[in-house]
């Protein structure tokens, strides 16, 4: 054994190398999004989960190991999640104003979500197992996961399809409400969180603070109610 | 930041027990984003007796910094599991092209859907308000 490979086996063993390179690969894909002026092709989520995939694949790392280091990272979501607390009550004046309007915009977001998916499913002719698998794509990944597995689908499908989900949402909300000429950050905020959970969130967050509160509850409550349904969804399918 | 911190993890950690608790389909944090945000409409609600009794930093700013410094870099947090997910695309399989066409279609007709009724009500309800 080589000096230099010596080294690398003993360092790609402690987390504190995953943990590290997950960080750099978050810095560089930061500041390529700020270099494009925030365009929404280079979403950082993402350019660093590509760049993340490619590191893990040209050193051979599995990903039980990668997780060692990254868990760090990964456990900061639950924090995160929590602390959407605060912007909501800094905001709590425009929410309370916009209760209407957000309420009629969750029943009609996450029905059009549940059944685009399956109406779409069935037409490109996917089977019934995997489109149970695609009904909570727009929920938060536990959750989505826990819908999916109640269902009789696979929660590791799932977990892939929500998080595609996200990132088509994450890239597509910025150019799709310019095109509806939706101006109104809150309307804006709450459908990213809504059609595309916490990438959306992630995404609203960067381009405005009203827009990322918005996200959050839509986040929060279309979790809750895609839970309740989706089964009653699921079964327009037989 | 300790201490800010802390009581975050608190609230998430009583979210949990919560929600597995009640069996409810929430997720334990965001049960304790409700409680985070109780936490703060009481503290408000008495601000005096919160600045006595409360260690400095939840109540000096120090608490709404470190969450939003958290929030700041939301996308950092997707990256772990986003790079597991690369690694499973193989159940994707047969399906692949299909279910990309129904995920993109799908979620613009979600976000149209969701703000156009969002902007729709709010003109309804309130005419005059802008945002």
């Amino acid at each position: 054994m080589t000096g230099d490979f010596a080294l690398w086996v003993y360092l790609s063993r402690t987390p504190l190398l995953w943990l590290t390179v997950t960080l750099m690969v978050y810095a560089v894909a930061d500041r390529i999004a700020t270099a494009t002026n925030r365009h929404p092709l280079a979403n950082p989520v993402v350019v660093a989960i590509i760049l993340m995939a490619c590191v893990l694949k040209l050193t051979g790392t599995p990903y039980p190991t990668y997780f060692e280091g990254a868990q760090f990272v990964h456990f900061l979501l639950g924090p995160a999640t929590v602390a959407l607390a605060i912007p909501l009550y800094e905001y709590r004046a425009t929410v309370i104003r916009s209760l209407a309007p957000m309420l009629a915009a969750l029943v009609v977001g996450s029905v059009v979500a549940l059944i685009s998916a399956i109406t779409l499913g069935s037409a490109f002719g996917i089977p019934h197992d995997v489109i149970v698998a695609l009904v909570p794509k727009s929920v938060t990944t536990g959750v989505a996961m826990g819908i999916a597995q109640n269902l009789g689908g696979d929660p590791t499908l799932a977990a892939v399809l929500v998080m595609l989900t996200g990132m088509t949402g994450g890239i597509l909300v910025t150019p799709l409400m310019n095109l509806l000429r939706i101006r109104d950050m809150r309307a804006r905020g709450f459908a990213a969180g809504l059609a595309a959970h916490g990438v959306g969130t992630a995404r609203a967050f960067q381009v405005n603070e009203v827009a990322g509160a918005f996200a959050g509850i839509a986040l929060g409550l279309n979790a809750f109610i895609t839970a309740i349904l989706a089964p009653l969804a699921v079964t327009f399918l037989r | 930041m300790i201490v800010s911190f802390t009581l975050i993890l608190l609230a998430q950690l009583v979210g949990e027990a919560m929600a597995k608790a009640s069996g409810l389909p929430v997720p334990g944090p965001v049960v304790g984003m409700a409680l985070l945000l109780l936490f703060l409409v009481l503290r408000d609600r008495a601000p005096r007796r919160a600045e006595r009794i409360l260690p400095p930093p939840l109540v000096d700013g120090n608490l709404e910094r470190s969450g939003k410094g958290l929030l700041a870099n939301l996308s950092l947090m997707f990256i772990p599991a986003g790079a597991g997910i690369v690694g499973r695309l193989d159940v994707l399989e047969a399906h692949g092209v299909a279910l990309a066409c129904v995920v993109v279609v799908s979620t613009l007709a979600t976000l149209t859907a969701t703000a156009l009724t969002f902007v729709a009500v709010k003109r309804w309800v309130a005419p005059g308000d802008r945002p």
